[in-house]
């Protein structure tokens, strides 16, 4: 060791357990190993034994989703999964949390969120073409609440702007259990042809091993390790563990990588994400069943004295490590020249099955006069240790049973129900995104034919780009969950996500290829928690089966939790789907002299965790309100029929604040009325008007069209009930209801005012 | 027609530009990366949006020092149509073949949404909309507030340089919220031999009425026509 290099600590029990390692795994190491291992080795271990990298509390039950269908291209465990969108091309997606990052330095950490999921996408070889988000907050009113939210959303911002990549959909909600919790979920897709995808693999003995992009530094050493453990109040002591982005670097990295895949020149690629250089070299060589060693002098550097274990555990971002097929190593010089990137070789491929890294102890290459060169070997383990034989827990379960006194909560008694409307559409988990979209490039790539709030789902053009031929194709894209119906049902309240997701895409007219899921939960470590967990897989399981769509990628965020407070369980689902045709296309809006109908089962007037509840008495609470997913699956097959056909003028569907909210948003959206009838008088009736049941969709149409609609749903078996009319200037229900739409579009504009302003 | 789109490092409406011009609008249209030095004897040359070298000196200043930074100069010298369209416009000032200069927007943030722009003046890209024309056309910036010296405004006003105004539906200027904090609600100008065009919405996303609007197709029709009559 260099003089100048502060001594490295005994590695001990103390110090593993400080590294996030419990006593049992540090004892197994011992054991595999045969010896104590290195400092260098300790943190290799701690990163990759993490939650965030070995998924080890939820591997076992995430293996009860389904991953395979005829369209399924590349299912979990790559970088991004990918479903076929024809002509020998697919779609490459994926979902991934940036929750902690982003509570603890919100501007970089969503930055650095959306970042790392470009990334994943086009490590796969494809051009990414549209993002969304999912993002929690705490109570509107919460003091950390707007600078969070501001932060996030200029971090999301600046970063997809920069690197031209539309975010065309999301959503946000706020919910008090999120205070010290927020969520970050960034979802990309890309577009690949099938043929030219990339895979991690560290293929091919000998082959040099690249690293390509930024240079590395200290920041967010142990980022995987600080996402795999709940906050206290030390937690902001974990600044450093955050990251820094720069989107120009990863704009350049994006068209370098593309240009050098074009070449074939290389055998696989993975980009250095959560623990960096480590898990990307690791789960390389482990998908090869190879081994990997690398020279660390090499590693290209922005900062003074890095140690080994620094550069192991670094999560600099825009960093990519490649590995070349023998001899082809210049022509990725050449092409990282062209766009002005660092590029080094820094290992090879070997046969021995162990990652092993070599270092010159107090070398560093930034040193006026660096010393001489004698690398030792500091890191030797057998990949299998870190990544099969990863530590792997069934960790315990307790069904938490409700208090049958809660299901009765129906809250009080309103008489106003216009002003409860208002009041609704007005609030903040409900009213106009336009804050949040506006700061969004959503129109880039000449692809977005919907503005976001114009559907229920975005729809995008992507151009396949085959040869001289350009083939145009129409994705669609919705991201979906309510925690509250997931609190009080975890199994129900999963497969409602799923199901409104899936349904926000039939609307529109899509039919769905493929899912991806963030699950965010508290700490495993608790039962409660677990026992949610586990039965939110089995919701995703029943009602992906139950709709035909895969699983295809996805991540788990767990210990969302800040002094013992868990966040309501949050499985945030992401569909890709796609349209046969863009004429088929449907939007949100209600368009005058059209009839309304409702289509699905009228509501029994369940009020249990809608959002109208929820504000009454401010807890999460009531009856829960459940899914029939037979029931689901022929909905939205006859809505993807009815919008084939093209019979639809609108079609939205009933999810937060219910029929009325959802009505009003088709009358928000071009500023047009509506008079419907739904047989109600007033009284503990008008919980009908706010309550959550899924599986149900607010058509409109020409009048013309209705023998044909009601008879094809009557064939399907799906309830069609004609309600009202479209046009004048006000939205009527019954004698219950009767706002000026232009009150509504007021009180809609203004909801994040308050959080916001 | 050939039309040259020029790709800086940061570059990222690029795809659009080529697009339409190729695509809706039938132009044999190219990619010129900035590492060139020609650009290949195109009719017409635009400079799309993005983030040229990540913005992060002055926005567009750092383009400038591009080989193809003199090819451009050139072309504009000898009469050519160059479009900049948004970070394009923002190049373009900062070479100094459009006067005065893009700032942050006044409300500090990033801003998507469409808009409404007057048309104010002809020229290669205009010559076919009569002036008071509304078009609707989607922004996307941080740094569009355009500013510049009482003088050069008054030359831009007397000149006719002002290509595009902000303005309402109804083509009235000065009736909504500025859209930036522009000087004068300015969206886009010509230089004074109203051969090269600076504005910051993007004609380029508002070419198809599957996008919500074609109102932008307009400019790049004016172009082809222009173009066509002086090779008659």
């Amino acid at each position: 060791m260099s003089p100048r290099t502060p001594p490295e600590p005994a590695v001990d029990l103390t110090l593993a357990r400080s590294f996030g390692l419990s006593e049992a795994e540090y004892l197994g190491i011992l054991e595999t190993l045969g010896r104590v291992p290195t400092y260098p080795e300790l943190g290799v271990f701690s990163v990759m034994y993490s939650e965030h990298c070995s998924y080890k509390s939820s591997r076992i039950h995430l293996r009860r989703l389904p991953t395979e269908g005829p369209k399924v291209v590349q299912g979990p465990g790559e970088n991004a999964g990918a479903v076929d969108i024809g002509d020998g091309f697919c779609a490459v997606f994926k979902m991934e949390s940036h929750n902690h990052p982003s509570f603890i330095a919100p501007y970089q950490g969503a930055a650095t969120g959306v970042g790392g999921i470009l990334r994943d996408v086009f490590t796969m070889g494809a051009r990414p073409v549209a993002s969304l988000n999912s993002l929690r907050f705490g109570r509107p009113d919460h003091p950390r609440t707007k600078e969070l939210m501001t932060g996030v959303v200029k971090g999301i911002g600046d970063y997809g702007n920069c690197m031209g990549v539309p975010t065309v959909g999301g959503e946000v909600y706020f919910d008090k259990s999120y205070d010290g919790n927020i969520l970050v979920n960034a979802f990309t897709v890309g577009i690949a042809k099938t043929k030219e995808l990339f895979f991690g693999l560290a293929a091919g003995i000998g082959n040099p091993v690249i690293y390509v992009g930024s240079k590395t530094g200290r920041d967010g050493i142990h980022g995987a390790t600080m996402a795999s453990a709940e906050f206290d109040d030390t937690s902001d002591k974990k600044l450093p563990t955050v990251q820094v982005g720069d989107p120009f670097m990863e704009k350049l990295l994006l068209e370098a990588c593309l240009e050098i895949f074009a070449r074939d020149c290389l055998e696989g690629v993975q980009d250095m994400g959560a623990a960096g250089l480590t898990s990307s070299s690791v789960e390389m060589a482990s998908r090869a069943g190879n081994g990997l060693e690398l020279d660390l002098d090499e590693i290209p550097r922005r900062a003074k004295r890095l140690s080994a274990y620094e550069m192991l555990l670094s999560e600099s971002q825009e960093r990519m490590l490649m590995v070349a097929k023998q001899g082809r190593e210049h022509e990725v010089f050449e092409l990282c020249e062209k766009w002005d990137l660092d590029v080094a070789i820094v290992g090879r491929v070997t046969d021995t099955g162990r990652f092993v890294c070599k270092v010159t102890a107090g070398y560093d290459p930034l040193d006026e006069k660096p010393i001489a060169r004698d690398p030792r070997v500091v890191v030797d383990i057998p990949i299998p240790m870190l990544v099969d034989a990863a530590p792997k827990y069934d960790r315990p379960q307790r069904e938490v049973v409700r208090d049958p006194i809660a299901s009765q909560v129906i809250g009080p008694s309103v008489t106003d129900a216009s002003a409860e409307l208002l009041a609704l559409v007005g609030s903040p988990n409900i009213g106009s995104r336009a804050w949040v979209y506006r700061q969004y490039d959503h129109v880039v790539r000449d692809g977005t034919v919907f503005r976001p709030g114009e559907t229920d789902a975005a729809i995008v053009r992507v151009f396949c780009e085959d040869g001289e031929r350009t083939i145009e194709k129409y994705l669609a894209l919705s991201v979906d969950c309510n925690g509250r119906h997931v609190q009080l049902d975890p199994h129900m309240g999963a497969a409602m996500a799923v199901a409104e997701c899936a349904r926000n895409l039939a609307c529109v007219g899509a039919e769905a290829l493929g899912l991806t899921d963030c699950l965010n939960f508290g700490s495993p470590e608790k039962p409660d928690t677990m026992w949610r967990f586990s039965r939110s897989i089995d919701g995703i399981r029943d009602a992906c089966n139950a709709l035909g769509i895969p699983v295809v990628s996805g991540n788990v965020s767990l210990y969302n939790e800040t002094d013992g407070q868990p966040i309501l369980p949050t499985p945030t689902v992401a569909i890709v789907g796609q349209l046969q045709d863009v004429a088929h296309r449907v939007g949100l809006a209600f368009t005058p002299g059209h009839s309304v109908a409702l289509l699905g089962v009228p509501a029994r007037g369940s009020l249990g965790g809608s959002e109208w509840l929820t504000q009454k008495v401010d807890d999460v609470t009531g009856e829960p309100v459940g899914i029939d997913l037979a029931a689901e699956a022929r909905l939205q097959k006859l809505l993807i029929s009815f919008a084939r056909q093209q019979l639809l003028a609108s079609a939205h569907d009933v999810s937060d604040g219910g029929i009325a909210v959802c009505l009003a948003e088709s009358c928000i959206a071009r500023g047009v009325g509506a008079q419907v009838k739904l047989g109600l008088h007033g009284g503990r009736e008008l919980a009908k008007l706010w309550s959550e049941e899924p599986s149900r969709v607010i058509l409109s149409y020409a009048p013309e069209h209705e023998r044909t609609l009601r008879s094809q749903a009557e064939g399907a078996g799906v309830p069609f009930t004609v309600i009202g009319t479209t046009g004048g200037t006000e939205l009527s229900i019954d004698a219950v209801v009767r706002v000026p739409v232009t009150a509504l579009a007021k009180a809609h504009r203004e909801a994040l005012d308050a959080v916001v302003a | 027609m050939k039309i040259a789109v020029v790709v800086f490092p940061g570059s990222n409406a690029d795809f659009d530009a080529l697009h339409t011009a190729r695509d809706v609008l039938g132009a044999d249209a190219y990619y010129v990366f900035h590492k060139e030095a020609e650009l290949g004897a195109p009719d017409a040359v635009i400079v799309p949006g993005g983030f040229s070298y990540g913005d992060y000196l002055r926005c567009g200043a750092i383009a400038c020092f591009s080989p193809i930074a003199n090819a451009i100069r050139g072309f504009a010298e000898r009469g050519g149509p160059v479009l900049g369209i948004c970070n394009g416009f923002q190049i373009l000032t900062e070479l100094g073949l459009l006067p005065g200069v893009l700032t942050r927007n006044k409300h500090l943030r990033f801003e998507c949404r469409d808009v409404h722009v007057r048309v104010e003046a002809g020229g290669p890209f205009t010559h076919s909309l009569p002036v008071g024309t509304v078009l609707r056309l989607p922004i996307a910036h941080a740094e569009g507030r355009y500013q510049c010296d009482s003088e050069t405004l008054l030359k831009l006003e007397r000149q006719n340089q002002i290509a595009f105004r902000y303005c309402d539906a109804q083509g009235e200027v000065g009736r909504e919220p500025s859209v930036n904090g522009s000087l004068a609600e300015i969206a886009g100008i010509y230089n004074d031999r109203r051969n090269v065009l600076g504005l910051m919405p993007h004609p380029e996303r508002a070419s198809e009425a599957l996008l919500g609007s074609a109102d932008g197709f307009q400019l790049f029709q004016a172009l082809a026509a222009h173009v066509s009559s002086q090779s008659a």
